[in-house]
């Protein structure tokens, strides 16, 4: 295979790891939702928390992102 | 006619100097310059506000709402002793927070100016992300001497488990700066490559012939309307990731576990 398609084969995979990581963020939004509308007397004081695990999931999407930006320009 | 419009959505990150070139100890670029707009911005924002008047008018309520939100957030997070870390925590939301907004806006319809982010530069957030680290470090070796290892051994780990258990935390901590600042920087290339690719698309949609160049034109600036919206708040949310996780780093650092 020529190199140069090889580049763009791998950065499109990579890029499966951005969407991997929306579905990560969805999940920690929804269940924060779930639970914050079971309990809204407790939901504000959990909101550190959320933005924690949206903090986690959102930088493994980045870093997914960051390769795919690696292998299409840097390598 | 379908001209051939390549739009490199790069070129927005480059570091071009000012005056003189780059060679130099000194060189004046357009990343400094931006650097120091930020500071106008947040050292006019914060004068206008800190006229310590008994009723506050409008610009010291804004000024008072965002200490508030810091010093608040320390309190949660850290507890009475966190107000000590009131000013770096500040300093360092308002930069990102300042820094992130600027880069947002439309400084482009003025020929010649181009907006540039300060935050997109790794070199930028990695100094904010290893001075955060180094308070951490300070702050523990400071209060706990060699005790502070301890925050690598969680309560309870079985004795078997020591070791791994320990490699593993300590792993984890010595990648804090990376994450901290990879976050921040890649969140804010993504978006506003996303946005310069939007926008070629409406450059060269509007170039090309037939009905569908212009259709693919007002969708995309559909669209880029949006990601407007969405990247403003992606600006926000992550200049508060960062003073948060930044204010758990410093109880961890305070209070061990």
């Amino acid at each position: 295979m020529d190199l140069e398609a090889a580049k763009v084969i791998g950065a499109g995979l990579a890029a499966i790891g951005v969407g991997t990581a929306a579905i990560g963020v969805g999940i920690v939004f929804g269940s924060f939702l779930e639970s914050a509308l079971r309990n809204p007397a407790a939901a504000d004081s959990q909101q550190g928390r959320l933005f924690i695990g949206f903090a986690a999931a959102e930088l493994l999407g980045l870093i997914a992102f960051a390769v795919a930006m690696i292998i299409l320009y840097a390598v | 006619m379908a001209a051939e419009t390549k739009i490199d959505p790069m070129h927005q990150f480059q570091i071009d100097p000012l005056v003189g070139g780059l060679e130099g100890p000194f060189a004046f670029t357009n990343s400094a310059l931006w650097m120091l707009i930020v500071l106008a911005a947040i050292w006019l924002f914060m004068m206008g506000g800190m006229k310590r008047q008994l009723v506050p008018g409008r610009w010291q309520m804004a000024v008072e709402g965002v200490t508030g939100f810091i010093t608040s957030m320390l309190a949660t997070n850290v507890g009475p002793e966190g107000r000590k870390y009131v000013p770096w925590v500040f300093t360092v939301f308002m930069f990102v927070l300042i820094a992130n907004l600027m880069g947002m806006m439309p400084f482009g319809v003025v020929p010649g100016v181009h907006a540039f982010t300060v935050t997109s530069q790794f070199t930028v957030t990695g100094i904010l992300a290893v001075i955060s680290f180094a308070i951490v470090l300070i702050v523990g070796f400071w209060k706990h001497g060699f005790h502070f290892f301890s925050l690598f051994i969680p309560h309870g780990t079985p004795k078997p488990l020591l070791p791994l258990i320990f490699l593993i935390e300590l792993l984890s901590f010595m990648v804090r700066p990376f994450s901290l600042a990879l976050r921040l920087f890649v969140a804010m290339i993504a978006g506003h490559i996303l946005m310069k690719v939007f926008g070629s698309f409406i450059v060269s949609g509007l170039n090309a012939d037939g009905v569908m160049g212009p259709a693919i034109s007002l969708l995309s600036f559909a669209f880029i309307i949006g990601v407007s919206a969405l990247e403003l708040l992606v600006c926000a949310i992550q200049a508060y990731v960062f003073a948060l996780l930044t204010s758990l780093y410093i109880n961890d650092a305070v209070n061990l576990h």
